[in-house]
């Protein structure tokens, strides 16, 4: 028998310690799959954000430095600036990317900087327990807005691949999802491409990757993965917002 | 004609991989893993109407799966 599909030579063979039905092992494994693709493992250098993501140097078989809270692209600044050679990535969440670290990556993206992000929205802080994030949803319940988040107080959710599309500096922008095996076939092409920006020197990519959080949603695995579909993608639009060739 | 192999040492049960298959193969199993989840299973009977497309691999959040098809002339 021929392997039809297997775990990507960048992802090391270990267990993860996301909980049932958390969507950033797949997603580890579909940028893992665009470093095969493109032959850049032995070169890359990860920038690992502060969350349920800090353990990724566990995970990927590259060289990973762990940033402070947010600021991963001003790192990843410094690692592309020093070594250009090398392929550059950040793998960031949403309280991570769009609350403390919002100032970085504005202006990483608006400097243009060679490297890529890769964003996982999944409306609230995982690692802490859940509370409410920039990206939480409205009416949404978490740890900290137990009423539901209220607009009038705590503000509207950030779309953030629509922000930094507004960017001059960006390149590519882009919101994908990974709750069926559609999306995730097109969540993987877009990684690919977001890649291919940095590899072919065309600037600044952008992939935000909406994910499920079952443990702080307070859902099963499956009822997690339904409200992506059903909640999330209706605010947060899928699509291709810039484009730069 | 094809097989699909379940980590099942890995695989925290969240059923996403049973949701993913269009032929509905793959089930739960009623024995709790090493870790304490109830793991999928696939079914060895199922190889035969397994189509080898690898969506339950894809949607396996955990890369607990792996899919091989069975060779021109391979016989079962």
């Amino acid at each position: 028998m021929q392997p039809v599909f297997q775990r990507p030579i960048s992802l090391k063979d270990v267990a993860t310690h996301f909980c049932p039905g958390c969507q950033h092992g797949l997603i580890h494994r579909l940028v893992a799959d665009a470093m095969d693709h493109f032959g850049v493992q032995p070169q890359t250098i990860g920038v690992a954000s502060v969350g349920c993501s800090v353990f990724l140097y566990e995970y990927f078989d590259i060289d990973v430095v762990e940033a402070p809270h947010g600021r991963a692209p001003a790192v990843a600044t410094g690692v592309k600036r020093a070594r250009p050679d090398n392929f550059v990535f950040t793998y960031q969440g949403d309280g991570d990317l769009a609350a403390i670290g919002t100032s970085e990556i504005i202006h990483a993206a608006n400097r243009g900087e060679l490297f890529t992000a890769i964003f996982v929205n999944n409306t609230t802080y995982g690692m802490t327990g859940g509370q409410m994030a920039p990206t939480s949803l409205p009416g949404q319940r978490t740890l900290t807005s137990p009423e539901g988040r209220d607009v009038t107080i705590d503000g509207y959710p950030m779309r953030m691949a629509e922000v930094i599309a507004a960017l001059d500096g960006a390149a590519y922008s882009v919101r994908v999802a990974v709750n069926s095996p559609k999306n995730i076939l097109a969540a993987a092409k877009a990684i690919k491409t977001a890649f291919s920006y940095q590899i072919e020197k065309k600037g600044f990519a952008f992939v935000e990757v909406l994910s499920a959080c079952p443990t702080n949603w307070g859902m099963s695995a499956v009822q997690a993965n339904e409200r992506v579909a059903k909640e999330m993608i209706p605010y947060f639009a899928l699509g291709t917002f810039k484009e730069k060739n | 004609m094809a097989k699909v192999v379940i980590d099942e040492a890995r695989c925290k049960g969240c059923a996403l991989c049973t949701l993913a298959c269009p032929k509905k193969l793959i089930r739960m199993s009623d024995k709790l893993n090493r870790q304490g989840f109830l793991p999928a299973v696939f079914p060895a009977e199922c190889s035969r109407d397994c189509t080898s497309c690898a969506l339950c691999a894809q949607m396996c959040p955990d890369v607990a799966i792996t899919v091989f098809r069975a060779e021109k002339g391979e016989k079962p």
